[in-house]
Parts: C-alpha cells; structure tokens; sequence
C-alpha cells in the first residue's frame, strides 16, 4: 500500500493510466495475485455487499434491542413521500441502505467489513444504489474499490481506521472519504478530483467521537453510517463541481491521526464517554448489565 | 495492511474485534487441538467479559470451537449447533493480569479423545487476534499460517534441527521465535511458515531428543470433522 494519495495521483498522471490502476497494480505486487485474481477477489466482496443488502431483516433486533427495523420504517416513509421527501429519491434510497447494513451488522448478520464493521453500510450503499441509478457494470464497481482501498489503505498507513484509536472519524470518516472518492471516479471525475473528494469527506466528520452506548456497536452507530454516506455523495458533488480542498488530502489526513491522538479515551470505544455517558446511556448500560448477571 | 484488510473480512457483525476475532480464536484453538471439541471452559478477560454478550463473543467463540469461519451465517445460532455437535461449555470470567490484552479468552479444552490444551487468545483489532500461551507456555504467533509450536529442553542445535528439517522440504519460514524460562530448562520455539508442514515430519520432530512436545497448527481445510468449509 502506498503512504499517500498524492503518490498514487503521481503515478497515475506520469504514466497516463487510471488511478485504481495504479493501485490495482500495487495489490497485485504485495500478494502476488494477478490482476484477474485482484479483481475477482474485490468482486466477491462487492457480491456478499449485494447479498446483505438484500438479505435484509427488518425483524432482526440486536441483543439489546435498542437496534432494528429502521431501515424499513425509512423505505414506508419515502415510498409515501415520494419527491416530496426531504432527501429526495435517490439520497433516500442511499440512507435506507446505509442503515440496514448497519443494523444488519448489528444484528449479527454477514456483512463486509469496509474499512470496519462499524462503518460497514457507508460504501455499499453508495455502490450499490449507484449501479441501480446509472448502470454500472460489475467491473465498474470493481474499479471504484480499487480506489476506496487505495484510500482507506492511506489512512490506515499515516492515521488509523479503529474507533479505538481515532474514535469514530476514524471509522465513519474513513469510510465516507473512501465512498466519496469511489462515487467520483463511477461518475468519470479525474484523480486530482477523487483526492479532493476524500479530502472534503474526511474534513467534514473530523473529531467525531466514538462514543458508544453500553460499548455496543448500535448507537450512535447505526445512523452514523448515515451520515458518512450523506457526507460522501456532497463531498463527490461538490469535487466533481470543481470545488477543491484547500487542504491536500494526505495532509487533512494526518491532521485526522492527531485529532485521534489527542481525543480523550473516554470517547475512544470505551463506552464511558459522550453518549455513552448521558443519563439514558447510563441507564441503558446498566439495564442490560443487571439483566446478564440476573441470569 | 493489505487491500483485502481495507475492503474486507467478510464477517458476521457487529464487531471485528468482539465477534469476528473471537470467533477465530475459537477456531485457531480448536485447530490446535486438532480434533473435535468435547468441552470447553471459556474464561472471558476485560472488554470481552464486560461487552462481550452484546457482542456475541460468547456464541461467536462456541462458533469458532465448532470449526465455524468467521463470515459463518450459522453464528447467531451456534449455542444450538453446539448441541447438536455434542460440545458442551461453560463460562465464566476472570482478571488475566493488568498487562493482558481487554480482549483476550482464555479456553480449556478437552476434545472427542479425551486430548486436553489450554488456549490463552487476544483479539487485537480488525479480526486479527494473537495467541499468546499454550499449555501454560508463552508464545506469540496470528494463527495466519501453518505454524509450528515446538517446547523443548533448552540445548544447542534445537533450532538447527528444525530449521534443517523445512529446509530440506522446501518450506519457507514466515517469522521464528524462541522463548526459554532458564538457560538449560524449559523452552519453546514457534515457526509460522508459508507451506503446510507434512504431518510425519511433525512426528518426526516431536521424535527428537530433548523434544518434550509438538504441537502444529494446519490452515489445510481438511482439519477435524467439524470443519466448515
């Protein structure tokens, strides 16, 4: 993997080939795969993507029942609303989605880690309601995940991509940057515009704490998810637009690490602080721990 | 890390480190006992015990116990598969020490034959996990290769005899470590290789002298019975 996106870019630009092309090319280097095996690898997890979103339960409710169904109350409401729905269509069916992979996380249901299973439902709702509405071809698909890996493989070279350690911009940040460069490149933008993308996405869900209720991965979570795929398509917008990242991507990027670095533990997975810690949070925690000892 | 690691596992949420690692070190332990689990006495250290049971690091471990991979849809269900299975278990929890790492699980097992091994895991982020003793021995190895676990009396020419061996089978070495309690006494050697290690040669080596114990940890798929493939 390389250790910044303004490297892959150089490449790309000096020796005219495609960004994910350029990646593709150091996947195959690092494991000895051929380009055909790379790519039938990053199909298969953009298949399983598919599968979970289809396999979606709007049944399933987490162990703590604090998840489950939202997804399908948000298709009931924008399928009344129609255009009228704030969202509108298509950003509707991208929430929906970004949900019920969340949730379906969750509620222990397969999915695909991407870049974590916290942050598992931002990029395949961006994919996968993006072939819906342009028709992609798989192999397009395949392309843009060569570019949201070169991403997330560069945050988790100069910064990190665990709540643990970076709290939840670390996760859902890192997932949006990926998404927001992986819709650019679906919608022909260049790789100077890629890079402002995930530089924009990043930015704006920079600090965000990772501050779970009762240390589960539920709330905030769930929604989180949506937010980072909201936060990925305005990003890719605003980059395909021409608008540009004052700050270079590679550099928002290490400022995410310190921002990680310095935030106080208690809003770094532990469950202790933020959310965690607000009186429902508390009590919810302590809900759930007595009714495990009462067993 | 690796495009596979970014984009990637296929797993069963809702978290890589509490469900997904600790359905692998369910399953590295059960690989190395190399035989179908009868019992198991799961002792759950730090977060593991604390947000474990949202988590399902308890079903997710019997998962592992069973052979189950971790992106296995049967997880959610595996306290019914293990009854089925005729794998029994307890849990309980306990304090391994301030420097162990929060997610770390402790498994005492006894398989079909009556082979019992002792399994002390951490899962250390993103499904990855660390085994770090074994029979009461410190080790340290990711369960990613085949990998040879070797306790031996501390003497000259224990690595040579080994290392002697994989060169002579062509199998390359991935990392090698050596531990010793005392020079002279108890020690052990890990060798994780980038080839299967041929099930005499382990004979073999566990034949040779000052040699108390092999243990070896296959990633072929044609492991115990309950396998999932």
């Amino acid at each position: 993997m390389y250790d910044t996106l303004a490297q892959i870019l150089g490449i790309s630009e000096e020796t005219k080939r495609p960004f994910w092309e350029v990646v593709r090319e150091e996947d195959c280097n690092e494991t000895g795969l051929t380009p055909e095996e790379s790519g039938r690898e990053l199909l298969r997890m953009y298949r399983v993507m598919k599968e979970s979103d289809a396999a979606y339960d709007p049944a399933l409710r987490s162990e703590s029942g604090m998840v489950g169904g939202e997804g399908a109350k948000l298709a009931a409401y924008l399928e009344e609303a129609g255009a009228d729905a704030l969202l509108g269509s298509f950003s509707g069916t991208v929430c929906r989605r970004a949900l019920q992979m969340a949730a379906s996380n969750a509620c222990m249901r397969r999915i695909v880690a991407a870049p974590t299973a916290g942050s598992c439902g931002v990029l395949p709702a961006i994919l996968i309601s993006m072939e819906e509405r342009y028709g992609y071809a798989e192999e397009d698909i395949v392309k843009a995940l060569y570019t949201a890996g070169a991403i997330g493989g560069v945050i988790a070279a100069r910064a990190s991509l665990s709540g643990a350690a970076g709290g939840c911009q670390a996760e859902v940040g890192s997932a949006a940057a990926m998404a927001a460069g992986a819709a650019v490149q679906l919608r022909g933008g260049s790789g100077e515009q890629i890079l402002h993308a995930a530089a924009i996405a990043l930015k704006n869900l920079l600090g965000l704490a990772c501050d779970p209720v009762a240390g589960l991965v539920e709330v905030p979570c769930v929604k989180r998810n949506v937010i980072g795929a909201m936060d990925a398509l305005s990003a890719a917008d605003m980059a395909l637009a021409g608008i540009t990242s004052v700050i270079p991507a590679d550099e928002v990027i290490d400022a995410m690490g310190r921002i990680g670095r310095e935030l106080p533990e208690n809003i770094r997975e532990t469950g202790e602080g933020g959310l965690a810690a607000t009186p429902t949070g508390v009590a919810m925690r302590d809900r759930l721990f007595t009714s495990e000892k009462a067993e | 890390m690796q495009l596979k690691d970014i984009i990637g596992p296929v797993m069963v949420g809702p978290s890589s480190s509490h469900t997904a690692g600790a359905a692998r070190i369910g399953r590295v332990a059960y690989k190395l006992l190399g035989e179908p689990v009868a019992h198991a006495d799961i002792i759950l250290h730090g977060s593991f015990h604390t947000t474990g049971k949202g988590h399902g690091t308890d079903k997710a471990i019997v998962a592992g116990l069973l052979g189950f991979r971790v992106d296995d849809p049967r997880i959610p269900e595996s306290f019914d598969a293990a009854k089925e299975a005729g794998l029994t278990y307890g849990f309980s929890h306990a304090d391994l020490g301030a420097e162990v790492h929060p997610n770390t699980a402790k498994l005492v097992l006894k398989g079909k034959s009556g082979k019992e091994m002792t399994v002390v895991a951490a899962s250390v982020g993103g499904g990855r996990i660390h085994v770090t003793e074994l029979d009461g021995l410190t080790v340290s190895f990711s369960g990613d290769l085949p990998t040879l676990v070797i306790h031996h009396i501390d003497q000259p020419g224990k690595i040579a005899e080994v290392a002697s061996l994989l060169e002579r089978k062509k199998i390359n070495v991935a990392s090698m470590r050596l531990y010793r309690a005392r020079r002279g006494g108890n020690a052990v050697m890990v060798f994780e290789c980038d080839q299967e290690v041929p099930a005499q040669d382990v004979q073999w080596l566990s034949e040779q002298e000052a040699t108390v114990r092999v243990i070896y940890l296959s990633q072929s798929h044609a492991g115990g019975a309950l396998t999932h493939v």
